[in-house]
Parts: structure tokens; sequence; C-alpha cells
């Protein structure tokens, strides 16, 4: 059923990702690609990968943005990762005809059954976000499943259940865990540090928050003091650097 | 959006092909046309063939057309969907009102009640295509009521200007005021779609870089790196530039080969007393061209707010 779940359990697993700490290194988009490109909806196709105008199916990609505050005369870079927002209203999941294009009741994850998709692509029009990609080499489309098999893998140690774009941040700039739990680990989060959703005037409801950068200090932008010199005096020096210090000194 | 040939071609000709239906379905039953079996076997053989190339030709655009079948399961959600199942629905009158035209040569009593059933059933074909495109409020160019009004009055239009054409070529007598009504619809067509292009461009934006991102409280947001040197699939699909580039070019051809050309053509005719078989095949393709160029423009157009994560302000 391409509807929404009648009776959601009111588990929203998602994403939390902090724009404060994202430096744009790329690794959860590789580590996605590499592990999905084996996982559920396996796999992430890449066209002509070594040739002139490389193509593939990416569920997770960094934008770059620059953002210039005029009056104040500021500019910040901020490191931008897109990936599915697991929507409460999806709107990828109701034009779907087919079916294929489904939100779980069980904890809110959106996914595709490709063995019905057809590729109308209608859900990738209908999607704000551009969460979905069509997949050439097998006529259907693909996105993110929240690492749907990494998630539940029982035969993985408990810390490595996550996706896989959280497990391989290397700084630390996503959580993983219920949104829809307000005592949970990442809703904490979002209430401390002011998380939000994109486009809200999509009437999408993601469930995925993004935390703000924190706002700069200004007045305190200078350059940290340099340590004094060590080694101006030869005392403390070995026997051979006292006795070479010496003899150039004289 | 990326203007698919096979949608561009689907929507125009099945749009023609209903438009006819429904043409045929209301001035049949009314008796205004006679069941004239000649004039029938033409008119309900080329809205068939359009209806139906036109439907083979949308599951050419589907990356599985083997499992085109499954679409009209998801009827409670989805437009496309619902389209697909009136599709289907719309073959069983006008199919049995085309027998009964062509065999029996009856057009109104029970067989014109048909042929109102299927005229109403055509219109809402069209209607629930049109839908498709105006429920995604990803295309603020799309999802307003333009679209539906636009995609009525176009398969009307086009379906009158078939069916004036069949008529013109088999030297069958005009229903009366045929050429008024194919030249005011053809006026009103115009107008629409003027409307529809003042209402874009007064249109404040839907959602911009800044919402997209959630970053308008530091300031105004601006793409420097893209995730990858090379398109990808959405830049493919919704990232087409070309259309919004030369707008006012394409704009005035449309109108000028869909509107303005095959009137002025009518217009001679009309002055210089030349017959209408020899000029209606011209004007007829001349609005073609048009309405081909004008649905080209809808969908290359219009923009997508997945853009805005691609160097797009606003949308």
């Amino acid at each position: 059923m391409t509807s929404l779940p009648q009776n959601p359990s009111g588990v929203k697993l998602g994403l939390v990702i902090d724009l404060d700490i994202c430096v744009g290194c790329h690794a959860c988009a590789v580590n996605c690609k590499e592990w999905n490109t084996s996982g559920k909806l396996a796999p992430l196709t890449d066209l002509e990968p070594y040739g002139a105008r490389p193509d593939g199916v990416w569920f997770n990609r960094i934008h770059t943005f620059e953002v210039v505050d005029e009056e104040a005369g500021t500019s910040r870079t901020v490191h931008f990762p897109r990936s599915c927002l697991h929507c409460e209203d999806a709107p990828c999941v109701t034009v779907c005809p087919t079916g294929a294009s489904y939100k779980r009741e069980e904890d809110g994850i959106v996914l595709i059954n490709t063995d019905i998709c057809i590729g109308c692509k209608l859900c990738s029009w209908a999607c704000p976000y551009g969460a979905r990609e069509y997949d050439e080499d097998e006529g259907v489309m693909k996105k993110c499943t929240l690492c749907i098999d990494k998630i539940y893998n029982a035969n993985l140690p408990l810390e490595s259940r996550a996706p896989a774009c959280v497990s391989t941040c290397p700084a630390g700039a996503r959580s993983f865990g219920d949104l829809g739990d307000p005592e949970s680990d990442v809703s904490k989060l979002v209430e401390a540090r002011g998380g939000y959703a994109l486009m809200p005037e999509q009437g999408t409801r993601p469930v995925n928050r993004y935390l703000p950068p924190r706002p700069k200090k200004v007045g305190d932008d200078v350059a940290p003091r340099m340590l004094e010199h060590q080694d101006d005096s030869p005392d403390g020096a070995g026997l051979l650097a006292r006795w070479v210090d010496k003899v150039l000194s004289a | 959006m990326h203007p698919a040939k096979s949608v561009i071609y689907f929507t125009t000709a099945s749009g023609a092909g209903y438009g006819l239906l429904a043409w045929l379905g209301v001035l049949g039953a009314m008796g205004i046309i006679p069941a004239d079996r000649t004039f029938g076997i033409a008119a309900f053989g080329s809205a068939f063939f359009f209806v139906i190339s036109g439907l083979l030709s949308s599951t050419g655009h589907l990356g599985r057309p083997e499992r085109a079948w499954r679409a009209l399961s998801q009827w409670r959600s989805s437009w496309l969907s619902r389209e697909g199942i009136a599709a289907i629905l719309t073959f069983l009158p006008t199919g049995l009102y085309a027998l009964a035209w062509v065999l029996l040569g009856q057009n109104t009593g029970l067989a014109g009640i048909i042929g109102l059933a299927g005229a109403g059933l055509a219109l809402l074909t069209v209607f629930t295509t049109s839908m498709i495109y105006a429920s995604l409020k990803t295309i603020p160019a799309w999802s307003n009521g333009w679209t539906s009004l636009g995609y009525l009055v176009m398969a009307l239009t086009s379906g009158a200007w078939l069916g004036v054409l069949l008529l013109a070529v088999l030297g069958e007598p005009m229903p009366p005021y045929s050429l008024s009504v194919l030249a005011g619809l053809t006026v009103l067509m115009a107008l629409i779609k003027l409307l529809y292009w003042r209402s874009l461009a007064k249109a404040p934006a839907r959602s911009t870089a800044e919402s997209a991102t959630g970053l308008a409280r530091f300031g105004t947001v601006r793409l420097i790196e893209s995730p990858h040197s090379e398109p990808n699939y959405l830049l493919k699909e919704m990232g087409y530039r070309i259309a919004r580039k030369h707008a006012g070019k394409l704009r005035f051809w449309g109108l000028f080969y869909a509107a303005m050309a095959p009137l002025i053509l009518l217009g001679v005719a009309a002055g210089y007393a030349i017959p209408l078989a020899a000029i209606m095949p011209l004007a007829a393709a001349s609005f073609a061209i048009g309405l081909v160029l004008e649905r080209w423009l809808f969908f290359a157009e219009a923009k997508h707010v997945v853009t805005l994560y691609y160097g797009n302000s606003a949308v």
C-alpha cells in the first residue's frame, strides 16, 4: 500500500546531522555507497565509473554552501550532507502508483520494493530533497534505507547497529535514533541545539533534523599567541649541543 | 524538468484523442452530428489511435514497462494510478458508442447516453492526467489551478481541431458554428496560457536555498561546491535549463503556431473562399506544432525545488 501508515507505532527512526561539526569529508557518502551497494537495495549501479562522465546511484551527498551576512560583513562555509529525511507525510509514498514505495508502520523508514517498482520516476519528482535516484541499469528507483540491514542486524555488535554514514563519520557529526521518543538521546540533542527540519513549507514533515552551526564569537577572532621559544639558552641541552653552542658562540 | 518525448507525445496525443471522444459523445448525443459511418470510422479511428498510441508511449518512459499493470493498484492515493484506471474505464462506453455509431448508425437515445458517459470519462481521464502534475508541490509551476484548466481546455481544443479537420477532409457537412467554436476555443487556450505565464511571473518563491538548508539566520545561502563533478540523475531529470534561457522566444513561437497562424489561415480561407479541405490540414498541422511546443515548454520550463541544493536561489 502506498497510503501512509494508518497506525504508526510512534517510533520515528532518523538521523540528526550537526552542521557545526561536519567538515565535508564525504566519508559518510562513501561508506553509504559501500554498505548499500551490497545491501537491501543493492547494487548502487555505476555507469562509466572510470569514463569521461561517471554517473551512478548514491543515497547521500555532501554539498558545500557559503552563507553570507551582508550587514555584518561576515560569511561562513557550511558543509551540508543531504539524504532521505524519512518524512512522516512522505509525498514519494503517496504518489507511487504500484505500492512499491512505502513507509514502515513499525519505525517510519521509507523503503522501495524494487520487485514491483515500474521505474516511472514520479516519486523522485515528488521528493523536495532529491532523496530518490533512478537506477538506469535496473530500471527501478533506489533510496536510502537507513541501513535497515545494518541497524537490525543481530550478527553485528551493538555499537555497529547504526547506519553506515553514522558509524563512519570521523567527526561525530551524525547521530541516529528514535526521534519519536522525546527521552531519546537524539531528541534531547535536537532539543538542546534547536534542531530543525528542511523546507517545512513543503509540508512533508521530515523526521531527520539538522543542528545549526554555533554562532561565531565575534571579537575573539585573533590568531593564537606564539609559544615562547624554548631553546634560546643552552641550559638543559645535551653535552654535545652545549659544546657546539660554546664553540660557535665564541 | 527534463521534457521526456514519450510523455510529451502521451499528453498531447491522448489529450486530442480524449477531446475528440468528448465532442463526439456530446455532439452525437445532442443530434448535432449525424451517425455517419464514414465519419464515424475516421473520427473514432483517429481518436482511439491517438489515445492508445499515447498510452503506449507513456509506458515507454517506464524503467520496467512490463510491470505497467501494477500501476492500477494504488488509486486511493496516487493520481497516476487513478489516471490508469480512468483510461481503461473510458474504453468501455466510448468503445460501445463507437460500435453503435459505426455498425448500427445510432448515436442518440440509449447510444447517446453511453456517448455522454464516454465523454465524461474521457474528460475525467484528462483531469487525472493533469492532477499527476498539479499534485506535485515540489514544482510550483505545476501545482496550481492553471494546470488542470489548461489540460482540459487544450484537450477540448485539440479534439475540436482533429474533428473539424476530419469533417473538412471528408467533405462532411459542418455542424453550425463549428469554425466559430474552434476559433473561440483556440483564443481561450491562448488566453489561459498567457494568464498562466503571468501568474507564474507574479507568484512569490515557494522555497529558497535558505529554507532548503535552514541557514537563513546566518545570511544568504550560495552553493560553492557541488557534491559531484558530473551531472547525476537529479540534475539530468530535474535540472533542465535550456528552456528557461529561451523562454520568451519559445513561448511566442508556441502561441504563433498554436493560435495565431491557424486562425489567420482560417480567416484567409473564409475571406478568399478557399475550400476548407485545402486549408484545414495546414492549419491543423500548425496547431499541432504549437501544441507540442507548448507541452515541451510546460515540462522544460518548470523548476523543481531540489535545484535549490544545486545553485538555484529560489523556486
